[in-house]
C-alpha cells in the first residue's frame, strides 16, 4: 500500500477500479480471442452492470476519500449512474452498426469504458487535478472514438477538429485553474473557496473564474464555444454521437457544478452574470440554428447545444433547487437524447447513410416500434407533457422563476416553443409521408431492448417523476463544502 | 371551500375510459377496419354514460368542489392526483362525451385510411380535454391541457385536407406558445403560495384564497391570458382557427369548435377570475376591446367567406367574442350567460360543422358555389341546418337566444356601449348564417353534380340527434342548466368583486347558509362570513 494511503480510500474508488479492471479484460479477450465481436460486447456489458452494482452499495454515501482528492457523496453517485447508464446503452446500440459498418469492435468498447471512467473522476472529484485527469481521460477517449470510421472522411474530419479545439479548450482551462492555484495555493475544491472568499471578487479572481467557465463552456458545448459540436457529432459514429451528447455532456456539467459550487461559492453573483449569457445564448442559438438542419445528427447536434442552455438555467438559479433541476433534466435528457440517437442508429443498413431527415420518410409504417419512439422522444425533447422532457423542464424553469430570473424563464419557454418547430418536422416525415428509402429497417434484440429502455423512461418520468426528483434532491444536499475524511465503514 | 369525497372514484371512470379504449385498440389488427370502428364507437358511448351520472349526482344546494379524488402523486414538488367538478365543469365534462360520441360516429365512413391510429388519437384527444376540465391540481391540469395537442395536431396533419401540415403545425405552434407562457404564470403562482403558506402544492383550490400582489397579479394574468385566449381564441391570436378548421377532418373541427375552445374560457373562470381577481378587473378593457373587435371582426369576415366551413370558423371567432365579453362584464347573469353560450356554442357550431362535413363527404368540395338548391334534394338535411342556423343566431325557443339574452343583460347593466356592439355582432351573424343557408339551400339544384346526393343516412341523423334535442330543451327550459351553474358564478363572483354575497355560503365551521332573499337585497353583508 503506498505510503500515506489507507484501505479506505481503496474502498472508495472500487467502481473504478472495477471500471479499469473491466477494461483491461475486454482489451484481453480482444487480444486472444477470434470472432470476438460478441464476446467483447459481452465483457464490456459485464463490466458496467459489474460496476452498476457496486456502485449501489455507496448509494447514501457522503464522504471524501484519497486524501481529500474524491468526494464520494450522493451528487457523484447519481452522475455517476447516468453515465454508466449512458454508456450501457451506447454499447447496446453499437453492436449491430459497428456490423454495418465494418469496425473492429474491441478497441471500441475499450474506449467507452475508458470515456466513463474519466466522467466518474470528473462527477467525484474536489480537486483540480483529479477534475483534469479525469476530463483527459474521457477527452482523448472520445478524440479516438470520434475518429473510430477510419475510411470514412467525415469522421476523420470530425476527429482532428475535436482535438484540435479540444486541446486548446483545455489549455485556456487550465490557465483559469492555474490563476486559481495562484490565490489560494491549493488544487483543493474547499481551500480554493475559503482563499478565494478571502480574496473577494479581485480582477485576478474574475479572470480565473472567465477561464474556468471558458473551458467547461466548451466541453458543454455552450454558445459560443459550440462551433465543433454540429462537425463532430455528425461525423463521429452515431452511437458515440450519443455517447458524447449525453455521456460527456453530464461529466462536464458534474465539474462544472463542483468547481462552481464547492470551489467558487463566494463569487456566486460574479459568475452568474456569465452563465445568464450563456443560457441564453446557448438556448437560443442552439434552437434557431436546429430550425435550418437537414441533417437529423447536425439537427440533433444544436438541439443538445439547447439543451446545454436549459441546464445552465439551473446552474444560474445558484440555489439548491437549481442544482436539483440541472441534475433532473440531465437523467431524463439521458432518456431522450440517447434514445433519438438510437433510432437514427437504426436507420444506418448497408444502402443507406441514415442520417437525413428525408430518411426518416415512412417509418412508422416500415417500423412502428422505431416511429411511437421516436415521437415520443422528440415530444420529450420538446417538453410536451406526458413526457419525462416536461418534468425536466417543470423543474429548470422553475427554479429560474423561483429566484426570480423572470426573462430567462420566458425566453427559456419561448425557445423550447421553438424547439417544437424542428422536432415536429421529424414527426411529420416519419408519420405523414409515405416514401420509403432504401431496404428494409432491421431492428434487433439489443437495439429493440434500447429504444424499450429509452421508450419507457421517458414516459413513465414523464407520469410518475417521483423516484428522480428524490434522488436529484437528495443528491444536490450532499453538493457543497467537502466533508470530513472518513475511515472505513 | 368545503369538498365532497367521492364515494366511487366517477371522474377517474370517466376520465379512463377512453383510455382503455385505446389500450384495447392498440391490440387490434389494423386491418379489421370495422372491428376497430366497433371498438372506437363503443368506448365513446361508454364514456358518455359514465358520465351521465353527472347530470343527476351533482348537487346544486352543495356550493363546494364535488365527487373529490386526491392522491399523492408527486410529492417532492406538491403536485396531486386531485380531481373534482362543480356545476360549470360538470357541464362541459358531459358536453365533452357526448361530442366524443357524435364525432366518432361521424367518422364512420369518412376516414378510410389509417383508421386506427385515427381512432386512437380521437380517444386520447378525448381523455386529454376530460381531464383538463375535472382537474384540481394545477400541474394535473396543465398535463392534461398539453396532452390535448398531440392528437389534434394529427388528426389535422394526417386526415386533413389540402392545406393540412401547414395548418396542423400553425395550431401547434400558437397553442404551444401560448401554453409554455402560462406554464411561467402557474410556477409564479406556485412559488407565491409557497412564500405565502410554507407548503408547495398545486391545489387549484387552495390558489383561489390567495391574496397575490397586484403587481404579481398583473404579471400572471398576461401570462395566462395568452394561453387561454390563444385557445379560446381571441383577437388578435385568432388566426389559427380558420386554418386549422377548414383543414381538419369533420370529426377534428367538431371537436375542436365545440370543446377545445371551451378550454379558453374554462381557463379565464376557473384560473384567472378567482386567482387573479384585481387584475381581471384592471384589464376588463383589454379584454372587452380585443372581444368586441373579435365579435365585429369575425363576423364581417365572415360575410366574405367563399368556403362553407372557412366561414363557420370565422362565426366562431364572433361567437367566443361573445362568450368572454359576457364574461368579462363580471356579472352573474353575464357570467352564466357567457357559460350557456359555450354550451350553446358546442352544440350548434359542432351541428354546422358535422353538416359541412356531410356534403363535403359527398362532394369533396366546401366552395359555396357549388351548392345550391339542396333543400330539393335532401330535405331532412335541410331542415336540421335550418335548425341548426337557428340556433347559431339566437332564434328564441333555441338555446342560442337564452346564452345572447343573459350575456346583453348581463353586459347592459355595466356598459350600454358594449351591449351595443354585442348586437351589431348578432345582426351581422344573423346576415351571414341566413346568406349562407339560401345560397347553399333554397333555389333550384344549379350544379347537376348535386342531383343524386343522398339524403341524411340514419346514423348521420343519429348524430345530430342529440345536437337538436339540447337546442330545444336548453331553448324552452334552461332552468337544470342555470341552477348548475349558481354556484360556480357565485364563487367566481366572490373572488372578482368584495361586495358581492352568494345565495349559498359556507359557514367558518363547514356548513352551508342558505339565504335566497339576499341576491334581490344588495345592501347587506355576508351572511355567516361569507365564502373563506
Amino acid at each position: 500500500m503506498p505510503a500515506g494511503f489507507t484501505a479506505a480510500d481503496f474502498y472508495y474508488i472500487l467502481p473504478e477500479i472495477v471500471l479499469t479492471a473491466g477494461a483491461l479484460v475486454v482489451l484481453l479477450v480482444d487480444l486472444l480471442f477470434k470472432d470476438r465481436d460478441d464476446l467483447t460486447l459481452t465483457a464490456t456489458l459485464g463490466t458496467l452492470l459489474v460496476t452498476g452494482v457496486v456502485l449501489f452499495s455507496f448509494v447514501g454515501v457522503d464522504t471524501t476519500a484519497s486524501r481529500g482528492l474524491l468526494a464520494i457523496d450522493g451528487f457523484a453517485t447519481l452522475f455517476k449512474f447516468i453515465f454508466l447508464f449512458a454508456a450501457a446503452v451506447t454499447v447496446l446500440m453499437s453492436s449491430s452498426y459497428l456490423k454495418v459498418e465494418g469496425v473492429p469492435a474491441g478497441e471500441y468498447y475499450f474506449l467507452i469504458v475508458c470515456a466513463t471512467l474519466g466522467m466518474m473522476f470528473m462527477a467525484s472529484g474536489v480537486d483540480l487535478i483529479t477534475l483534469f485527469i479525469g476530463l483527459e481521460t474521457m477527452a482523448v477517449s472520445f478524440y479516438i472514438l470520434v475518429g473510430f470510421l477510419k475510411p470514412n472522411q467525415r469522421s476523420n474530419e470530425a476527429s482532428v477538429k475535436y482535438y484540435l479545439l479540444g486541446a486548446f479548450s483545455t489549455g485556456i482551462l487550465l490557465y483559469g485553474m492555474s490563476l486559481l492555484y495562484a490565490v489560494s495555493g491549493s488544487t483543493n475544491l474547499g481551500e480554493i473557496a475559503a482563499a478565494v472568499g478571502a480574496e473577494g471578487s479581485s480582477g485576478l479572481v474574475i479572470l480565473a473564474v472567465i477561464l474556468v467557465t471558458a473551458g467547461m463552456a466548451f466541453k458543454i458545448a455552450a454558445v459560443p464555444f459550440h462551433m465543433w459540436a454540429p462537425d463532430v457529432y455528425e461525423g463521429a459514429p452515431t452511437p458515440i454521437t450519443a455517447f458524447l451528447s449525453v455521456g460527456s455532456k453530464a461529466a462536464a456539467f458534474a465539474m462544472l457544478l463542483r468547481v462552481f459550487v464547492e470551489g467558487l461559492p463566494t463569487v456566486v453573483a460574479d459568475w452568474q452574470v456569465f452563465f445568464w449569457w450563456l443560457a441564453v445564448l446557448t438556448m437560443t442559438v442552439g434552437n434557431v440554428a436546429a430550425i435550418t438542419q437537414s441533417n437529423i445528427k447536425r439537427m440533433l447536434a444544436y438541439s443538445s447545444i439547447a439543451h446545454s442552455g436549459y441546464v445552465l438555467i439551473g446552474v444560474v438559479a445558484g440555489t439548491s433547487r437549481g442544482w436539483t433541476a440541472a441534475m433532473v433534466y440531465l437523467v431524463v435528457y439521458a432518456f431522450m437524447q440517447l434514445g433519438a440517437f438510437a433510432v437514427v442508429t437504426a436507420l444506418r443498413r448497408r444502402d443507406v447513410v441514415g442520417d437525413e431527415l428525408k430518411d426518416l420518410s415512412g417509418l412508422y409504417s416500415q417500423s412502428p416500434l422505431a416511429a411511437v419512439a421516436m415521437l415520443v422522444f422528440m415530444l420529450s425533447l420538446g417538453g410536451i407533457p406526458p413526457t419525462a422532457g416536461f418534468m425536466g423542464k417543470i423543474w429548470i424553469f422553475g427554479a429560474a422563476i423561483d429566484q426570480g430570473f423572470v426573462s430567462l424563464a420566458i425566453i427559456g419557454v419561448v425557445n423550447s416553443a421553438i424547439s417544437l418547430f424542428y422536432y415536429i418536422r421529424v414527426v411529420v416525415f416519419m408519420w405523414i409521408k409515405d416514401e420509403v428509402v432504401g431496404s428494409e429497417i432491421t431492428i434487433g434484440p439489443a437495439m429493440a431492448t434500447v429504444l424499450c429502455v429509452t421508450l419507457v423512461g421517458s414516459i413513465v418520468f414523464g407520469i410518475y417523476p417521483q423516484p428522480i426528483f428524490e434522488q436529484a434532491l437528495a443528491a444536490a444536499s450532499t453538493l457543497g463544502p467537502a466533508a470530513s475524511v472518513a475511515a472505513l465503514p | 371551500m368545503i369538498m365532497s369525497e367521492a364515494e366511487i372514484p366517477l371522474l377517474s371512470l370517466i376520465l379512463f375510459t377512453p383510455l382503455v379504449g385505446v389500450a384495447i385498440l392498440l391490440f387490434v389488427n389494423k386491418h379489421s377496419e370495422d372491428t376497430i370502428r366497433w371498438i372506437a364507437n363503443a368506448f365513446a358511448m361508454l364514456g358518455f354514460l359514465v358520465s351521465v351520472p353527472l347530470w343527476f349526482i351533482y348537487d346544486t344546494q352543495n356550493p363546494g368542489w364535488q365527487l373529490v379524488e386526491r392522491h399523492a402523486w408527486i410529492p417532492s414538488i406538491g403536485a396531486e392526483y386531485f380531481l373534482g367538478i362543480d356545476g360549470f365543469s360538470a357541464l362541459l365534462v358531459l358536453l365533452t362525451t357526448m361530442m366524443g360520441v357524435i364525432a366518432t360516429l361521424s367518422s364512420w365512413t369518412a376516414i378510410t385510411m389509417r383508421v386506427k391510429e385515427f381512432y386512437v388519437f380521437l380517444l386520447t384527444l378525448q381523455a386529454g380535454m376530460i381531464g383538463a376540465f375535472v382537474s384540481l391540481d394545477f400541474l394535473l391540469f396543465f398535463l392534461f391541457w398539453e396532452v390535448m395537442l398531440v392528437p389534434m395536431y394529427f388528426l389535422i396533419g394526417i386526415w386533413g385536407s389540402d392545406n393540412r401540415l401547414y395548418s396542423a403545425i400553425k395550431f401547434f405552434l400558437y397553442t404551444l406558445v401560448g401554453s409554455v407562457v402560462m406554464l411561467l404564470g402557474i410556477l409564479a403562482v406556485y412559488f407565491y403560495s409557497y412564500q405565502v403558506t410554507g407548503v408547495y402544492t398545486f391545489d387549484i383550490t387552495q390558489f383561489h384564497e390567495l391574496n397575490m400582489p397586484f403587481d404579481l397579479q398583473w404579471w400572471v394574468f398576461l401570462a395566462f391570458f395568452l394561453g387561454f385566449a390563444v385557445k379560446v381564441p381571441m383577437f388578435p391570436f385568432h388566426t389559427w382557427l380558420p386554418d386549422a378548421h377548414t383543414d381538419a377532418p369533420t370529426a377534428g373541427s367538431v371537436i375542436l369548435a365545440a370543446v377545445l375552445l371551451k378550454m379558453g374560457t374554462y381557463g379565464f373562470i376557473r384560473f384567472s377570475l378567482p386567482i387573479l381577481p384585481e387584475a381581471t378587473q384592471h384589464f376588463v378593457p383589454m379584454v372587452v376591446t380585443l372581444s368586441i373587435i373579435g365579435i365585429v371582426y369575425g363576423a364581417l369576415v365572415a360575410m366574405a367567406q367563399r368556403d362553407w366551413k372557412r366561414l363557420i370558423a370565422y362565426s366562431s371567432v364572433s361567437h367566443m367574442g361573445m362568450v368572454t365579453l359576457g364574461l368579462f362584464a363580471l356579472t352573474p347573469v353575464g357570467i352564466t350567460g357567457s357559460i350557456v353560450q359555450q354550451l350553446n356554442h358546442g352544440i350548434s357550431t359542432g351541428a354546422l360543422f358535422l353538416l359541412v362535413g356531410i356534403v363535403y363527404e359527398r362532394r369533396h368540395t366546401r366552395e359555396i358555389s357549388e351548392y345550391g338548391g339542396l333543400s330539393k334534394v335532401m330535405p331532412v338535411y335541410a331542415a336540421v341546418f335550418l335548425i341548426m342556423t337557428m340556433s347559431s343566431i339566437g332564434l328564441p325557443t333555441l338555446n342560442g337566444f337564452i346564452g345572447e339574452v343573459l350575456i346583453l343583460q348581463g353586459i347592459f347593466v355595466v356598459n350600454k356601449v358594449w351591449a351595443a356592439f354585442a348586437a351589431t355582432g348578432i345582426v351581422l351573424g344573423a346576415a351571414y348564417m341566413l346568406r349562407l343557408y339560401q345560397q347553399t339551400m333554397f333555389g333550384e339544384v344549379t350544379n347537376p353534380k348535386n342531383e343524386t346526393l343522398s339524403d341524411l343516412s340514419l346514423r348521420e341523423f343519429c348524430t345530430f340527434a342529440p345536437l337538436l334535442f339540447l337546442a330545444v330543451w336548453i331553448g324552452l327550459y334552461p332552468k337544470p342548466f342555470l341552477d348548475r351553474l349558481e354556484t360556480s358564478v357565485d364563487h367566481v363572483m366572490v373572488r372578482v368583486n368584495g361586495d358581492y354575497t352568494p345565495r349559498l355560503a359556507v359557514l367558518e365551521d363547514g356548513q352551508v347558509a342558505v339565504d335566497g332573499d339576499i341576491r334581490l337585497d344588495p345592501l347587506p353583508g355576508p351572511v355567516g362570513g361569507g365564502a373563506p
